[in-house]
């Protein structure tokens, strides 16, 4: 740090949540050392936040017209999304898990909150709370059921630990009648929670 | 050592005193090989600044219920599928 006399502004200032105190202090520390330019933070910060589950929907949308495509989805979806002119982000495998009517696929990130952003965007805030990312893999029905979503007992229910390098999305089942939309309005079905694996796609209420 | 799908192992047991990637609730633990993806930069040497090389295999691995949490009430079982690097990982006792 360079020496100085003037004051700078205090780093507990304020009601600002520790979380943040933290996160400011780091960005300022990677500045001052060199490690990464403010405007690369921005820049990063910036990109992750413009991402939107809308592009994990496309991606499904796609699986569920079209067999072949899914089938390249399963076996690469990395590729699937850039074949769809989407970005995959930065992590080097996507890996997309089908839900059936037999086999059901939930994920968390029990170390910290690895999600895939780049298609899916920022995690929402409880993917990244102890208490989902601790019961999730004890207690999963018993966390679905608070989702309002209710796996029968003859269901194989799969909860997915992503704890390395892999970002995992769920292709949920396609709801029944649903035959007569387009892609498009398939998409419009598809939630950010359902390719968690907390939810069911659902036609609209209203 | 590769490990094959489909084939028993056992989580190492040991403790690691720095950033690592395996959960505690799988330590010791015996689960089923169900895809080993390709392999990857030691997050463990990454975390301070190394290259993290060479890369490592990674396996998904699959627990029971019952294994990881056998005070566990009765009621609908699950599997848990973890991620492990192989260094992680023995053979099943």
């Amino acid at each position: 740090m360079s020496e100085h006399d003037h004051d700078h502004t205090p780093i507990t200032s304020g009601d600002e949540p520790a979380a943040a105190v933290r996160a400011r202090a780091l960005e300022e520390l990677l500045v001052e050392k060199g490690v990464l330019r403010a405007e690369e933070i921005h820049v990063g910060i910036d990109w992750l936040v413009s991402r939107t589950p809308g592009d994990g929907a496309r991606l499904v949308a796609r699986a569920w017209v079209d067999p072949e495509f899914k089938q390249r989805l399963l076996a690469d979806a990395r590729s699937a999304a850039l074949e769809l002119g989407l970005d995959p982000g930065p992590s080097p495998v996507v890996v997309a898990l089908e839900n059936s009517e037999t086999v059901h696929h939930m994920i968390v990130c029990t170390l910290c909150s690895c999600y895939p952003r780049a298609l899916l965007g920022p995690p929402p805030a409880w993917y990244k709370s102890l208490p989902y990312r601790s019961r999730a893999v004890s207690d999963p029905r018993g966390v679905l059921a608070e989702f309002g979503l209710e796996i029968g007992d003859d269901v194989e229910l799969r909860v997915v630990d992503s704890t390395a390098d892999i970002r995992y999305l769920v292709i949920p089942r396609r709801p029944p009648g649903t035959d007569d939309l387009s892609e498009e309005e398939l998409a419009a079905l598809v939630t950010r929670d359902s390719m968690i694996g907390v939810a069911r796609p659902a036609l609209r209420q209203w | 050592m590769t490990y094959r799908v489909g084939e028993p192992v056992t989580v190492a047991a040991r403790a690691h005193g720095g950033h690592h990637r395996t959960p505690s609730y799988i330590k010791g633990k015996t689960g089923r090989v169900e895809r080993v993806h390709a392999a990857f930069r030691n997050p463990e040497a990454r975390a301070y600044g190394h290259d993290g090389l060479p890369e490592i295999p990674l396996c998904m691995v699959s627990f029971a219920r019952s294994d990881l949490w056998p005070a566990a009430r009765a009621g609908a079982s699950h599997r848990v599928y973890v991620d492990v690097f192989e260094h992680w990982l023995e053979e099943a006792r």
